[in-house]
């Protein structure tokens, strides 16, 4: 654990809404080019704390943030910080795919066109060809680009959307519950397609799974009723974890 | 048994509703029709559709509906040319940009204009705009097509508005999560996501306003100048299909060649509104798939 190089940093990490407190001091480092998990009851404030580090939350009305999150050494809790940059270096996974309603290539041209990433129509489409190939769905995919995104299936629409983040080329991929929406065969493949991103991204995952969190993290972090309860390795939590409450939930007692 | 009775009277009521609409649409074609066809056994079809002077009381009479035609073409383009991009931007407006308070009145006061009668707009028009426009451009009159165009485009605002609004207010809040979580801006995201998945609404709503402008009477009776001479520009006096009909119709003795040729303007109206909804459904179905 301390050899590790760490990508984003959160210090004294306080979130409102309104006056209900949702995270409670959290210190919290995910390691480069790994895969994070967050795992906990249901509530307790896993997609909040993922929210936070790509910003999210400003959507909310009444969210106050306090203290400190350091990506690369830069503060993302700061009105100054450049939103459109920081989601572009922070992408994000929802728990449904979100795919818009237009053409699969229009899905993967959005944010090139609001990063103004690249120009040319040979370029763009090399550009789109890559971002397919990097979630495997170049070769069903290319014969029928101008298909609207929303016929796809849910596995396919999933992975599109992992591929319209990747196209931008992040450095951290926020994923909260991507296979919740999916079938058991396409979780796994979703979860094998996360370990080869995990090479070239820093990826944190939100997960109900234990077993997910198990098979596809380096690391994990468990939450409870807003608080960071404890942080290592996969195998150190799930294994021999440090505090009660951890060992209690991996064991299966409450969830 | 008792529920499946039950069953097949709705059936039956919902069946018989449909066939009352579409029967009502075709007796309204055959009426006019029937009325229009006996212009026809005294003047010919060609001069009529073509004819370039509209002289129903002079000796001979002249039936031309091309100045008509014109007119409300004129009046209707002027009008959808203004209110088109006014309300669908009011629409964004409202159902993006606009602060939670701000909103309710915003919403609550489209709702008031489309509940004004029409012939105090046509009032407003007479009285007021008329003549400032008049002044404003230094024209020979007030009462020309443009200001017509104005106030129609003012009737179909609300409509317009209230039925993009819906639409956008419908696009999917996962589509916004997710544009913002690739970084873009609050515009980007409305103009090229929230925009396009709420187009088909949205051209609903402009082609409802359209329906208003083009089927609007009192108005453009009492603004336009009421002359029904070919216009050279939308800033002079002219007369619409409806216009011509509401205000002929009084002294059109029944049974004349007069009274069946303002039978014959509102077969084309109902013609060209028709022909109208046939082009909106198509683009809706388009907009659709
Ligand atoms: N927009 C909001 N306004 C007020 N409270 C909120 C808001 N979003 C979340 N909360 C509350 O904050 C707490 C944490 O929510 P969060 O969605 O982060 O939990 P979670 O761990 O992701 O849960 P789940 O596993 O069900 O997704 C919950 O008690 C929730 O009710
Ligand atoms: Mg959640």
């Amino acid at each position: 654990m301390d050899q590790m190089a760490v990508k984003i940093r959160a210090k004294d990490l306080n979130l409102f809404y309104g006056d209900f407190h949702a995270l409670q001091d959290i210190q919290f480092s995910v390691p480069e080019k790994a895969i994070t998990a967050l795992i906990g009851p249901s509530g307790c404030g896993k997609s909040t704390l993922l929210r936070c580090f790509n910003r999210m939350n400003d959507l909310v009305e009444n969210c106050r943030i306090t203290g400190s999150i350091r990506i690369d050494g830069q503060e993302v809790v700061d009105d100054r910080t450049d939103l459109i940059a920081l989601r572009k270096k922070v992408g994000m996974v929802f728990q449904r795919p979100n795919v818009f309603d237009l053409s699969i290539y229009n899905n993967l041209l959005f944010g090139l066109r609001i990063h103004r990433m690249v120009s040319g129509k040979d370029r763009i489409l090399a550009t789109i060809r890559w971002g397919l190939e990097q979630v495997g769905l170049w070769d069903e995919l290319k014969d029928r680009l101008n298909q609207n995104a929303r016929t796809l299936t849910l596995e396919q629409q999933q992975r599109l959307c992992i591929a319209r983040v990747v196209i931008l080329r992040p450095e951290v991929i926020l994923l909260d519950e991507p296979c919740s929406a999916l079938d058991p065969i396409a979780t796994m493949r979703i979860e094998e397609l996360l370990r080869e991103l995990k090479r070239d991204y820093t990826i944190v995952i939100v997960t109900h799974n234990m077993q997910q969190a198990a098979r596809v993290s380096d690391y994990t972090g468990f939450m409870y009723l807003g608080r960071l309860i404890e942080f290592g390795t996969t195998s150190q939590v799930f294994t021999n974890p440090r505090d009660r409450l951890t060992e209690n939930y991996i064991s299966g007692q409450f969830g | 048994m008792r529920r499946a009775i039950t069953e097949r009277i709705i059936e039956t009521c919902i069946r018989l509703s449909g066939l009352v609409v579409i029967l009502f649409v075709v007796l309204v074609f055959l009426f006019l029709l029937k009325d229009a066809v006996l212009l026809f056994g005294h003047y010919p079809l060609g001069q009529f559709l073509l004819g370039t002077k509209w002289l129903p009381i002079s000796e001979p009479p002249s039936f031309g509906i091309i100045p008509l035609l014109i007119g409300s073409l004129y009046v209707t383009a002027g009008a959808i040319v203004l209110c088109v991009p006014v309300g669908v931007i009011s629409a964004m407006f409202i159902a993006e940009v606009a602060p939670g308070p701000l909103k309710g009145i915003l919403k609550s006061l489209v709702e008031i204009l489309a509940s004004i009668p029409s012939v105090v707009l046509g009032f407003i028009g007479l009285v007021w705009l008329g003549p400032f426009l008049k002044d404003l451009l230094g024209l020979r009159t007030g009462q020309c097509g443009l200001t017509g165009s104005l106030l129609l485009a003012f009737m179909a605002l609300p409509t317009i508005i209230s039925i993009s609004e819906d639409a956008l207010a419908s696009v999917p809040k996962a589509f916004k999560e997710a544009a913002y979580g690739l970084g873009a801006t609050r515009w980007q995201t409305l103009w090229r996501i929230c925009l396009p998945a709420a187009s088909s609404g949205i051209i609903a709503a402009v082609m409802l306003g359209i329906g208003r402008v083009i089927g609007e009477t009192m108005v453009v009776m009492m603004v336009t100048g009421n002359s029904p001479v070919i216009p050279r520009s939308i800033t002079q006096a002219l007369r619409t299909l409806t216009a011509t009909i509401a205000s002929e119709m009084g002294e059109a003795v029944s049974g004349s060649e007069h009274y069946y040729a303002l039978f014959a303007v509102g077969l084309v109206l109902f013609i060209s509104t028709f022909l109208i909804n046939l082009v909106a459904d198509a683009f809706l179905r388009r907009a659709r798939q």
